[in-house]
């Protein structure tokens, strides 16, 4: 358990941080904006992996693979949003009803349940070789950083339109929205759609980075994402109040999140414990504002 | 403007829960008219301007308004024609976003929402105006969020947003009964200047009969999902309490005692 050995995961913690904060800015735009528990992610971040792999296996060059990982995401995002506003689902089982429907659709996209693609072949555009001693430009933690504050500046000027901020209302009080005049079942399968091609994006880039698609990819990624949303809340929730910053502590919390698993296995803790401890951190997390309410500001103070 | 012709409605039909909460019901308003409407508790005023806002379909009749027959338009597509204020000061605006950004999606309604951006320079100019006129020190206050507002501040904010874009018909459904009888008075005045200003034609229901009385030019009576009493005019000029309750035993043709709680005074 030498220092080092720690130190020396860290530019791949971050890196591995970097491209599920990606994920993670999906989730927050479902789970934070429009109050939506999404679980397609866990399906959609292996269909942007398995389309860009496949993609490039192809022979298409990068900016199509990632195009196409985008969109083939927000095709997911379109379908949970109409099984949830047109077919009057609840959103957390339309979500799990297309993350099942993309397990089947991903084996097909790859036609095995594991679909490597070697850096040594292919030009990547992220690799997890790529993390130490090599120039900026071909450095995957810089080229994940640029990504991510290029889709947060994307994503500070959506919310701030005239569109964007019906979508944020819509999340926020659909009685006021529909007397408005907003279509809040428009605004929610606008934002899952978006929300998932931002995932599989994530998932494109990730799929790169370890060197292959599986179609256990997004395996709980739910719970990565909102870990990384709770943890950015409450780290930064206090001096971030502007809207690009909360993305940014989302990203963050993401980082950190990566940060304390190469801790937890630099402890030598069971990895097969990793998911359970996720599991944990985030219900506590998810929990506090609840015992808050609960137990603390209902206190009666004052007289003797 | 207005006109509402034989709406019924009746909701878990064919269950122990069914309801007939509009039972025919037909309603003229002309241009300008301020309405207020009083029945007791179930009578079915909430239901009728439901109806009315489109938050579901009735089972029959026509709602037409300013010669347009919404009857089958989804909410939010009518509410181009329509300023609704609620009951509940949260359900009217969006807690977690600004006071301006309310106004700015208020600014908005009935016209399509672009990616142009959501709030203009020139229109916080103009929100601090309106704000500065309803008096309540909000002025100042454009980038708070909403949430931090008091239930009357809300309140009036709602009602300002409800006339940012003018409405065909304004809907009020007891939009001051949460409210503390000071911030409820308020409330009243502003919606009367907002309505007198605009000339607004305004629906406005209220469990106040005194209320009901010294505002607006026509008042009706609920009672059965029906129009049990309509004043207007003169009538309604010189209407008092007792007047009033006189004329709506007339018209029950029931007896005093049992229908004390059906109104409060
Ligand atoms: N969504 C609904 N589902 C079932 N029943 C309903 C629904 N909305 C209203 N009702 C019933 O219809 C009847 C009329 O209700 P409504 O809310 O219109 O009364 P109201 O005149 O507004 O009364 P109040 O003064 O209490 O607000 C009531 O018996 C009510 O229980
Ligand atoms: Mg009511």
């Amino acid at each position: 358990m030498s220092i080092t050995s720690l130190l020396n995961g860290m530019p791949g913690a971050v890196a591995q941080g970097l491209i599920w904060g990606i994920m993670a800015i999906g989730v927050y735009i479902t789970f934070k904006i429009l109050d939506i528990a999404d679980l397609t992610v866990d399906g959609s971040l292996c269909t942007g992996g398995a389309v860009c792999v496949m993609m490039l296996m192809a022979g298409y060059g990068m900016v199509p693979a990632l195009i196409c990982a985008f969109i083939a995401g927000m095709l997911t995002g379109l379908a949970t949003g109409l099984l949830h506003t047109a077919m009057g689902i609840s959103a957390i089982l339309a979500g799990i009803l297309t993350q099942l429907g993309l397990y089947s659709i991903n084996l097909k996209i790859m036609g095995k349940a594991n679909q490597p693609i070697n850096a040594n072949n292919y030009d990547l555009l992220v690799s997890l070789r790529n993390i130490k001693g090599v120039p900026l430009f071909e450095n995957t933690i810089f080229i994940t950083f640029i990504f991510t504050v290029v889709l947060i500046a994307f994503l500070y000027w959506f919310f701030g339109t005239e569109l964007g901020s019906s979508l944020r209302a819509s999340g926020c009080n659909a009685d006021m929205c529909r007397a408005q005049g907003i279509n809040v079942s428009f605004n929610k399968v606008l934002g899952l759609v978006l929300s998932n091609g931002l995932v599989a994006l994530s998932g494109a880039l990730l799929a790169q980075y370890q060197g292959f698609a599986d179609v256990q990819m997004g395996r709980g990624a739910i719970v990565i994402g909102l870990a990384a949303v709770v943890i950015g809340e409450a780290l930064f929730g206090k001096i971030f109040k502007n809207f690009a910053l909360r993305l940014l502590s989302v990203a963050l919390g993401s980082i950190i999140y990566y940060i304390v698993l190469q801790v937890v296995i630099w402890m030598k803790l069971d990895p097969q414990l990793l998911k359970l401890l996720s599991a944990i951190i985030v219900a506590i997390f998810l929990a506090i504002p609840y015992w808050k309410s609960k137990y603390f500001a209902g206190k009666v103070k004052g007289g003797k | 403007m207005l006109e509402i012709k034989d709406i019924h409605k009746t909701f878990n039909k064919g269950t122990v829960n069914q309801k007939i909460a509009l039972n025919g019901l037909s309603l003229h308003l002309k241009a300008g008219d301020f309405v207020t409407v009083i029945g007791g508790n179930g009578a079915g005023k909430s239901t009728m301007l439901n109806a009315i806002a489109g938050v579901w379909k009735p089972d029959s009749g026509r709602i037409i308004i300013d010669g347009d027959d919404v009857t089958n338009m989804p909410e939010h597509k009518r509410a181009k024609y329509l300023g609704r204020v609620f009951q509940d000061p949260m359900r009217g605006t969006a807690a977690d976003m600004e006071i301006a950004e309310n106004l700015a999606l208020a600014a908005r309604r009935g016209k399509m929402r672009t990616l142009k951006w959501g709030i203009k320079k020139a229109e916080r100019e103009l929100y601090r105006e309106k704000l500065l006129a309803l008096d309540l020190g909000l002025e100042n206050r454009l980038s708070s969020k909403v949430g931090l507002l008091s239930g009357g501040q809300r309140q009036a904010l709602t009602l300002l947003m409800a006339s940012l874009e003018m409405p065909k018909v304004l809907l009020l459904d007891e939009h001051t009964a949460a409210l503390d009888p000071k911030t409820a008075a308020k409330v009243l005045e502003l919606t009367d200047r907002i309505v007198n200003e605009n000339k607004l034609t305004t629906l406005m229901i209220t469990h106040n009969m005194h209320d009901a009385i010294a505002h607006g030019n026509r008042l009706i009576m609920l009672s059965d999902g029906q129009v049990m009493l309509d004043i207007a005019g003169e009538e309604k000029k010189n209407l008092t309490v007792e007047t009033l309750l006189s004329k709506f035993y007339q018209a029950s043709g029931e007896d005093f005692a049992d229908d004390s709680v059906l109104l409060s005074k």
